[in-house]
């Protein structure tokens, strides 16, 4: 599904990744991890397309097509879906507005119709109680006030009601308490299929607990020094990171 | 001939043909005005209060003063200028004159009508006498021309312990059947002890032809008194207003102003609240989205005047192409007014290159037990924000209308008219180009 090979990229002038190569198949659950610093979350934003970003070599390929200089719009339409660390407040549109104008806007890309407002809701409705998100939370304006952890929780709904191909779930684990974490990660497992893959970025094995991973990256200076199974988590839990540099 | 001298010209002819009340002190007043205007002139941008906003390109016309002919529009063709989803009072005038066929006026329980009629009847002597141009600004040059020619606009005096149940549209039409016409009409409104209005007020011309507004409005708001007036600046682009707004509140009254200026050429808005009695609430918003060369100049004033009043003052400004913008604020916090809580916030985005804002608080504290606090902001829209929308599959265009009317969001919030507030969200989709594609 998703192809990257020898990825190099740059910020002002600042080379980030320095040949990332990653080979992610539908079905599959990869896991991120590194210390700060290291570039995963440079990755993860050069995967959903900031311009901020220069690719100096290398390619990103999604479904054999090349996402070379696509807009980030273009990108969410084929299916990649990136939950953010810090999501940005939009005060006077409500969380339902938002992914409804989300939705619409992927399927009218995608030469489909708008989603009859009759199945929206109940999507909706389906979405937030797969998620156990109060439906008064729903027509608050989208991360306004919101708590860290109701942030979080509203990136994974909006994850859910767009049913990514690829989700890059960077540091979703963080600011979250251990039931919320549960909840996302819940959340995660069942909108998992043979069809589509995951991403997770994150420092500490503890969402990995949640989400099994079938396999881990260890990110350093802008490179994968080191991949393995589920079990290299453990290790890197235990040792740190400073014995792969 | 210039304007000024036209102006003189016809302010003669117009002294003869007016008719004299009882006691000439109508005349006295226009007298006077038109003496300081006489004086005084335009303001030029040598005036600190005009310094960046030059009248030039305004006055070079040859305005009529009295137009013609006399128009009649129909109701059909103008429809969309009004609010018409709800229920209201209506005041509208054709180039000037008033036309009984639009408006709904009223004096069963209060007056909704207008300021001839009051001017001219020995019944709404006292009235007159006792609010016309009372706080209107004499030193103002150009309140002082509208003073002078005053004789036409809407009049609504609602008695004590009164809510008038629906809203009032004051809607000023010019058809451009004459090019360069020159409009001033003159608003007056006394709201009693107890009593609430909502009032809003709109300039339209109909085509391309240049006209220019001179308004003046004065607000009176008694003991307890709740006014809502909203302002709808929507007008062509060879439309300029210059409107200058005084309010006078008494203990205890809340009065607010939101101005949405989207339109015209060039729109002055002198805003002027004067707090008689203590805790008083004054509101000021105002939400400004303008583009080409368009010019927005808000120029207000607060003078808290006794102790234990607010005044909560937001305006919010996006600016594209080489629209340019003026925000000027001035606080007044007399000695006497302690416990005053002033707050003042003016935010403002720069689309393209050649947009610019003048922003300027000016905060005069005399008073040393107060809470007064000023902000001002000058930006761009974020990327990180705009990435975030764009990640989650919303098109660029739109992601940048999205952020924009979050950005105007809490000026909006202040409408208290359901109604009102679609509609000015409509027009805002309509300023960014974009449909906002949900129901707000």
């Amino acid at each position: 599904m998703l192809e990257i090979k020898n990825l190099h990229a740059n910020i002002n002038d600042k080379e980030i990744l320095k040949g990332i190569n990653l080979s992610v198949k539908a079905g599959e659950v990869h896991a991120i991890m590194g210390p700060n610093g290291s570039g995963k979350s440079t990755l993860s934003t050069v995967i959903a397309g900031k311009e901020d970003y220069e690719v100096t070599e290398g390619s990103i390929f999604l479904n054999g097509e090349d996402l070379d200089d696509m807009a980030p719009e273009d990108r969410a339409h084929r299916g990649i879906f990136l939950s953010f660390q810090y999501p940005i407040e939009i005060p006077g549109v409500s969380v339902t507005n938002f992914i409804k104008t989300a939705i619409n806007e992927t399927r009218k890309a995608n030469g489909l119709n708008e989603l009859p407002a009759k199945d929206m809701l109940q999507k909706i409705r389906k979405t937030a109680e797969l998620l156990e998100i109060d439906r008064k939370f729903l027509s608050r304006s989208l991360n306004e006030g919101f708590s860290g952890g109701e942030k979080k929780r509203n990136e994974i709904f909006q994850m859910a009601m767009l049913e990514p191909k690829l989700a890059i779930l960077d540091e979703t684990d963080s600011g979250l308490d251990i039931d919320a974490l549960k909840v996302v990660a819940n959340g995660v497992n069942k909108l998992k299929s043979k069809d589509n893959a995951v991403i997770l970025i994150t420092h500490y094995q503890r969402l990995l607990e949640y989400i099994v991973p079938d396999f881990v990256h260890v990110l350093h200076d802008g490179k994968i020094v080191k991949s393995g199974g589920k079990e290299l988590a453990l290790e890197l839990e235990e040792k740190g990171y400073d014995w792969l540099k | 001939m210039d304007l000024k001298e036209k102006l003189i010209t016809s302010f003669l002819v117009y002294e003869d043909k007016i008719s004299a009340d009882a006691d000439g002190k109508l005349q006295d007043i226009r007298a006077e005005a038109f003496s300081r205007f006489e004086k005084q002139g335009f303001p030029t941008k040598k005036d600190e209060e005009w310094k960046y906003t030059s009248l030039k390109s305004v006055l070079k016309h040859d305005y009529k003063i009295f137009p013609k002919i006399e128009s009649a529009i129909e109701f059909k063709n103008v429809k969309n200028y009004f609010l018409h989803e709800i229920d209201s009072y209506k005041i509208v005038f054709v180039d000037g004159v008033y036309s009984s066929f639009l408006s709904e006026t009223t004096h069963d329980g209060f007056d909704i009508c207008l300021l001839s009629a009051a001017l001219s009847k020995p019944k709404y002597k006292m009235v007159i006498d006792h609010y016309f141009n009372t706080i209107a600004r004499k030193e103002d040059s150009i309140t002082s021309l509208n003073t002078a020619f005053s004789k036409e606009g809407a009049y609504i005096n609602v008695p004590k312990n009164t809510v008038v149940p629906k809203p009032v549209q004051i809607i000023h039409f010019s058809t451009g059947i004459e090019t360069d016409v020159l409009l001033q009409p003159r608003n007056l409104i006394v709201v009693g002890e107890n009593s609430h209005v909502q009032i809003v007020e709109r300039h339209q011309s109909l085509n391309e032809n240049v006209v220019l507004t001179n308004s003046v409005t004065e607000i009176f708001a008694g003991k307890r008194a709740i006014v809502d007036y909203y302002k709808i600046q929507n007008d062509r682009k060879t439309a300029s207003l210059i409107d200058s707004t005084y309010v006078k509140q008494l203990q205890q009254s809340v009065a607010s102003v939101n101005t949405f200026s989207f339109g015209g050429s060039l729109t002055r808005n002198n805003l002027e609240f004067y707090q008689e009695g203590e805790h008083i609430t004054s509101n000021l918003n105002g939400i400004t989205i303008i583009e080409d060369k368009q010019l927005v100049d808000n120029h207000t004033l607060v003078n808290h005047k006794f102790p234990n009043c607010e005044s909560h003052e937001l305006y919010k400004g996006i600016y594209f192409d080489s629209s340019t913008g003026v925000f000027n604020g001035k606080v007044i916090v007399d000695k006497e007014a302690q416990k005053t809580n002033a707050f003042q916030q003016n935010d403002n985005i720069l689309i393209d290159d050649k947009a610019s804002i003048n922003a300027k608080p000016q905060l005069e504290i005399f008073a040393d037990d107060v809470k007064c606090s000023h902000g001002c902001t000058i930006g761009q829209l974020d990327e990180d924000s705009l990435f975030y929308l764009r990640s989650r599959g919303i098109p660029k265009k739109e992601a940048n209308a999205l952020l924009l009317y979050a950005f105007a969001n809490d000026a909006l919030q202040k409408i208290k008219i359901p109604e009102l507030k679609t509609r000015i969200t409509k027009i805002i989709a309509q300023k960014l180009d974009v449909s906002l594609g949900f129901d707000v």
